[in-house]
């Protein structure tokens, strides 16, 4: 084990990965020569070279349309886009190329390919540029949908979505690059696909979360700890295929649920869990399920009408105060 | 060239004018669903491609991709398969008309959203170079309505920077849809595009057979030695509507019957008897085969099987990832567990 930042742990995972498998390269606006905008890829040119580290034009479908081509040739490509709200450019490659190929051609073709983009808001970037838009792309068969909260599971998330013969959509978010955490050591240390995970065990509400908000979940379980309530984590880590086992298990001994998520309520992740709780553990509920999500606007430039959109860890606290006490 | 590969080639057009054919009538009778985008008029551009590529350049077109899986050498009764949507077609009955496909034949489909697949063959060809398989061309066809989309911008201007070997090939039909090029593009001739990317282009007439072979395998052999991309824009013309459901109110009828003049297969078909290489008996003679080998695709995949109903779940990915079935059931299997 090492204690890493979530940058190191990710930036980590790719170079073991691009050691280990020489058809592992590396794409997008500014991998190569700037090191990565956010200095996820620094170093990289200089080991790997030009072949492997490949700086593009600012052309988001060539970004993706290409990776996707040089996937079907049996090529490994982590093709990254600056951020998230950039994937709207390349929209038709991500949900109508790279998440149908596969079936619609019976199996021919293979997209091993991993498309890289931060998300998330709080850097006052105002509205296009701070979105958390995940659910929309967990909405389409065929595209891995993967979003880590924590370093450990960043590096080992994202070698799995590397060695993963399907197109992975590895969403990270930019204000977590920081945060650092426990990472194994061991260059085969993965972590599996489509699978939730407890971050942190209690008997009193199950808190669902992933991403940045996992780590508000946890601060939010200490302040509840502290009012002698205790609070079960579940990280989905992967919000297509969405696993609710973990969710479930927790929740029938629970009988309480929050479902925490940075991106807009309206048809969002938390929309999903809940309506999966219902259908799949109806007689344990002796709460209604909170949601606790972005206000619906656009994300403001203003820093303090910003963090006012947020869903901050308060937020997550009072919503498991509401569905313990009512 | 040996008579029997120029009778292959007659053949091979014969057979595609039929399929298409048949199958705009099985479209009619039910048997083919969704879109039909038939490539009547077409067959000098796919089979003179088809026949002056090497084995080791892929083949990636646009929606219009009967002509193309033919003549990338797949059969015909599994093309006619796939149309009906049945197990034994091409994709096993998922992709249907627009998304033929066999990465055996190094053919890499058939791709419905216009002008999509063109930063994709990009990438095909980047894969190409990286593995080292420096004698590989990817031949990347789209239409003339594809040029208008940022993909076509996007795609071309990597293939440029990265120098990327795809022949890209605009085939020219003259209406994207229903609208003229001249109503659509802001230059009528579409190989001027490339020159803003500073690619080789040229243009081309496309119903002559024996040219399309000409210029192309010059062009392929100018690719390969002096590597990067080229745009062919080969001019050509569709008999039929866009597809099954065109009103056809863009052009008179008079301006297809010019073009049916100028028939590839017809063109071909005169070379053949002028130059004394076949005889009118035996060109009839290919007719019959062609005629015979349709109707052969027809009856094999009208009797072969509905894909069976659990193939709804294979190949969502490689990897299986458990079944999610519509709510109601979801919720049933729940119970049962």
């Amino acid at each position: 084990m090492s204690r890493m930042t979530m940058r190191e742990a990710i930036s980590k995972a790719l170079w073991e990965e691009m050691e280990r498998d020489e058809r592992v390269f590396i794409q997008g606006e500014e991998v190569g020569v700037w090191g990565g905008t956010y200095a996820v890829t620094k170093g990289f040119l200089d080991h790997f070279g030009e072949k492997r580290v490949r700086d593009t034009p600012i052309a988001e479908a060539a970004i993706i349309g290409s990776a996707i081509g040089a996937a079907m040739t049996g090529l490994r490509p982590v093709a990254e886009l600056m951020t998230i709200n950039f994937a709207f450019v390349a929209m038709d490659h991500i949900v109508n190329e790279a998440a149908k190929l596969h079936y619609m051609f019976g199996g021919q073709f293979k997209l091993p390919l991993v498309i890289r983009a931060t998300s998330g808001g709080g850097r006052q970037l105002a509205a296009t540029h701070s979105q958390t838009p995940d659910a929309i792309f967990a909405h389409f068969p065929g595209l891995h949908v993967v979003s880590p909260g924590t370093p450990a599971d960043a590096k080992g998330l994202l070698k799995s979505a590397i060695r993963s013969d399907d197109p992975v959509l590895f969403i990270e978010n930019a204000t977590l690059y920081q945060t650092r955490g426990e990472v194994p050591d061991d260059p085969d240390y993965l972590e599996p696909l489509g699978k939730s995970k407890v971050q942190r065990e209690g008997d009193d509400v199950t808190i669902i979360a992933y991403s940045k908000m996992v780590q508000a979940a946890l601060e939010a379980a200490e302040m509840l700890s502290e009012d002698g309530i205790e609070a079960e984590i579940v990280d989905l880590r992967s919000l297509r295929p969405l696993d609710m086992d973990p969710i479930i298990e927790s929740f029938k001994r629970t009988n309480r649920a929050v479902v925490v998520e940075e991106g807009w309520r309206s048809y969002g992740v938390g929309s999903e869990v809940s309506s999966r709780i219902y259908e799949l553990a109806f007689d344990y509920v002796d709460a209604p399920v909170k949601r606790v999500a972005q206000a619906e606007v656009p994300l403001p430039y203003n820093a303090n009408l910003e963090q006012l959109a947020l869903p901050q860890t308060e937020d997550i606290y009072h919503a498991a105060k509401e569905v313990i006490y009512g | 060239m040996e008579k029997n590969e120029y009778l292959n080639l007659y053949k091979e057009m014969v057979i595609i004018r039929r399929l298409e054919e048949r199958a705009a009538e099985l479209y009619q009778q039910g048997k083919i669903g969704g879109f039909l985008h038939l490539y009547i008029g077409q067959e000098a551009v796919c089979t003179g491609i088809g026949s002056v590529r090497q084995p080791q350049d892929r083949i990636i077109t646009a929606y219009r991709d009967h002509g193309w899986a033919i003549s990338s050498g797949i059969d015909p009764k599994i093309v006619m398969a796939e149309l009906l949507g049945k197990v034994d077609g091409c994709s096993k009955g998922k992709g249907g008309s627009m998304h033929m496909a066999d990465t055996e034949k190094n053919f890499w489909g058939g791709h419905a959203i216009v002008g999509a697949h063109i930063p994709i063959a990009s990438g095909l060809a980047l894969g190409d170079v990286y593995q080292g398989n420096d004698d590989a061309i990817t031949i990347c066809m789209f239409g003339d309505g594809a040029t208008n989309i940022g993909f076509f911008h996007e795609g071309l201007n990597l293939s440029k920077v990265w120098n990327l070997p795809v022949l890209w090939v605009c085939e020219n039909n003259q209406y994207g849809m229903g609208t003229a090029v001249e109503r659509a593009s802001a230059v009528s001739e579409i190989r001027q595009k490339a020159e803003g990317y500073g690619m080789p282009n040229e243009r081309i007439e496309g119903m002559d057979l024996m040219k399309v072979r000409k210029e192309v395998s010059r062009v392929l052999e100018t690719m390969r030695k002096e590597g990067g991309p080229y745009l062919l824009e080969i001019m050509t013309y569709r008999y039929r509507g866009h597809s099954m459901g065109d009103p056809e109110r863009y052009r008179e009828k008079e301006e297809v019957k010019k073009w049916q003049d100028e028939d590839p297969i017809g063109i071909f078909r005169k070379f053949l008897i002028e130059e004394e290489i076949a005889t009118k008996a035996e060109l009839d003679e290919q007719d019959d085969e062609a005629e015979a080998i349709v109707e052969e695709a027809v009856e094999f995949a009208e009797s072969s099987p509905e894909p069976e109903n659990d193939s709804l779940f294979e190949d969502i990915y490689v990897e299986p990832t458990p079944i999610e079935y519509r709510g109601y059931e979801m919720a049933h299997e729940s119970e049962e567990a």
